[in-house]
């Protein structure tokens, strides 16, 4: 069989591209490529001395082979069917260069078994992976609907605002304490503005979390408002026993950025001010 | 998520004469000087890089290990910290572990409340540590040492 | 105009304002003497006001937090206001996560606004040299 690589790889190509007539995806010069790796690695992987069924799992190389397969179709957009598939096929592939070399029928089943094994191994490895590959895009799509969802927008000068809308959770008001604070930086902003008008309810967590954004923008050495607390969110942080009086909140986004131009335009407070000018 | 393990001391012993740097990827510092607050920290810090954290995380975990090796360093005594960087469900994290010598702490809960000091802190030490990690365990005898393990997973 | 100093961290006077920073390396013998150090200069300087720039710390954990604290009550003691410059985000954020408030320190968001906020202005034109006084 070492001997018959590039055969195993070009026959494998061909009835993938067969199957590729019914299901339409990736083109023949990657097909060609991938079958290339994965075959040389299957070849190394046979001669290592990892039981056979483990050899897709254990064999660093093959592992990687039959890992970029299944991710690069999951990637794709390819169906989990024509993934299992195109495994299936270099199965098919490996029997038939098997039934060519060799009459003897013992030795016959005993390659067939073999090739049987490694391949379910490889089978199995690769739906783990296209699965994986799939929960990955989904994830990162989530992440970005969040940076979607929380934007720091500038209203004034050195003045931020964060219209926060819909339901906030842990994660998104994660997401929102760090980007309001790298804009504030960033921005060399005095006042930001988070405003909750739309936000319907908070939990105790949520709550909490936006109180540490209060307490983390005025490290910072900026001051934050909170405009357009509706009344449940009111009392959820009432009980949450949070004294409401060291943060500056205001009815509306409109009161808010008012307020948030006369704290920049005038001169810094400074009671005990110089008395040297 | 603190467990108290007040029966067992067999497990402790073996683990300090475990062999630095044992495994691959672990990193094993002794603190025995002030300095080594700021070798706990430089070693925290290149661990989170290479486990992949970003900013915040990074600054999440080396504070927290400088909390804890403190804690270690003026309570225990000195000690030593393990880092390792434990897999689950293909997901990275970080582990530190800061085994002390010293004479334990008499009352777990009431170390991880805020405010609760004998030494030179705030008091924010164990309880401030727990809320940067994700995973946090305290081991301690009375008279046979403390080990704080402490895991923070990479966000996927 | 900065004095010897013996932990190694620079303090400039410019009139009745300290000027200082604190550095990622500082341990905690040198924190505690640069907290000596500096009171004493407050003291002997008679300044009202002390600009503290953290922006090279990379972490803030409680010690150093006591630190900040501990300055900005001993220099209202002595006459002074701390302001504390430069916090970087993800310093404030694990700093409130932790669950430390620097209760009585004031913090602008860099050296600049913290100078501002002590009441010095920035000149129209950039500034030449190190000018005592530079009123619109």
């Amino acid at each position: 069989m070492r001997g018959r690589v590039e055969e195993i790889a070009d026959r494998w190509v061909r009835l993938q591209v067969q199957q590729a007539a019914l299901s339409g995806g990736t083109s023949e010069s990657e097909l060609r490529e991938e079958a290339d790796t994965l075959v040389a690695a299957l070849v190394t992987g046979l001669d290592s001395a990892l039981p056979i069924d483990r050899v897709a799992t254990s064999h660093a190389e093959l592992n990687r082979a039959v890992t970029d397969l299944s991710l690069n179709r999951a990637r794709g957009g390819e169906s989990p069917t024509a993934t299992a598939m195109a495994v299936l096929a270099l199965k098919e592939a490996l029997l038939e260069a098997v039934q060519e070399s060799t009459q003897d029928s013992g030795e016959l089943f005993s390659a067939a078994l073999l090739i049987n094994r490694l391949l379910d191994g490889a089978g199995a490895l690769s739906f783990d992976t296209y699965v994986e590959g799939r929960e990955e895009i989904i994830r990162r799509q989530s992440r970005q609907l969040l940076e979607l969802s929380t934007p720091v927008v500038r209203l004034w000068r050195q003045v931020l605002g964060v219209p926060l809308i819909g339901t906030l959770d842990t994660a998104r008001t994660q997401v929102v304490m760090e980007n309001l604070l790298q804009a504030i930086q960033d921005q060399e902003a005095t006042v930001a503005i988070i405003d909750i008008t739309g936000v319907p309810t908070v939990d105790t967590a949520v709550a909490q979390h936006l109180m540490q954004t209060v307490n983390a923008v005025r490290l910072m050495g900026a001051d934050c408002i909170i405009s357009g607390i509706r009344p449940p969110i009111a009392q959820t942080i009432a009980q949450l026993g949070i004294d409401l009086s060291t943060i500056m909140t205001r009815a509306t986004l409109s009161d808010a950025l008012s307020e948030a131009i006369k704290l920049t335009a005038g001169p810094l407070p400074t009671p005990d001010a110089p008395a040297s000018r | 998520m603190t467990q108290l393990a007040n029966t067992s001391t067999t497990s402790h012993a073996a683990r300090t004469d475990t062999d630095a740097a044992a495994e691959p990827g672990t990193t094993r510092v002794v603190l025995t000087t002030e300095e080594d607050l700021l070798t706990v920290r430089h070693a925290v810090r290149a661990a989170t890089l290479a486990v992949g954290f970003g900013i915040v995380d990074q600054t999440r975990v080396v504070t927290a290990a400088s909390e804890l090796a403190r804690n270690a360093y003026i309570h225990g005594g000195g000690g030593v910290l393990t880092i390792d960087c434990p897999r689950r469900h293909g997901g990275k994290g970080l582990r530190l572990t800061i085994r002390d010598e010293g004479p334990g702490i008499p009352d777990v809960d009431a170390a991880l409340v805020d405010g609760f000091t004998t030494g030179a802190g705030l008091g924010h030490g164990l309880g401030g540590a727990r809320r940067l990690m994700d995973e946090f365990e305290v081991r301690t005898v009375p008279g046979g040492g403390t080990t704080v393990v402490a895991t923070r997973w990479v966000p996927r | 105009m900065s004095g010897p100093a013996s932990t190694g961290v620079p303090i400039l006077r410019l009139g009745d304002v300290l000027i200082t920073g604190l550095l990622n390396e500082l341990d905690d013998k040198a924190a505690l003497a640069f907290t000596h150090e500096l009171t004493e200069r407050i003291s002997a300087d008679r300044v009202r006001g002390v600009l503290i720039d953290i922006s090279r710390l990379e972490i803030i954990d409680s010690f150093v937090a006591r630190t900040l604290m501990e300055l900005a009550m001993m220099a209202r003691l002595l006459g002074a206001r701390v302001i504390v410059a430069g916090m970087r985000p993800p310093v404030a954020i694990t700093l409130v996560e932790l669950g430390i408030e620097l209760v009585g320190v004031e913090t602008a968001l860099n050296a600049e606004q913290g100078m501002a906020a002590l009441g010095w202005r920035q000149s129209p034109q950039p500034p030449e040299g190190a000018h005592r006084d530079s009123t619109r």
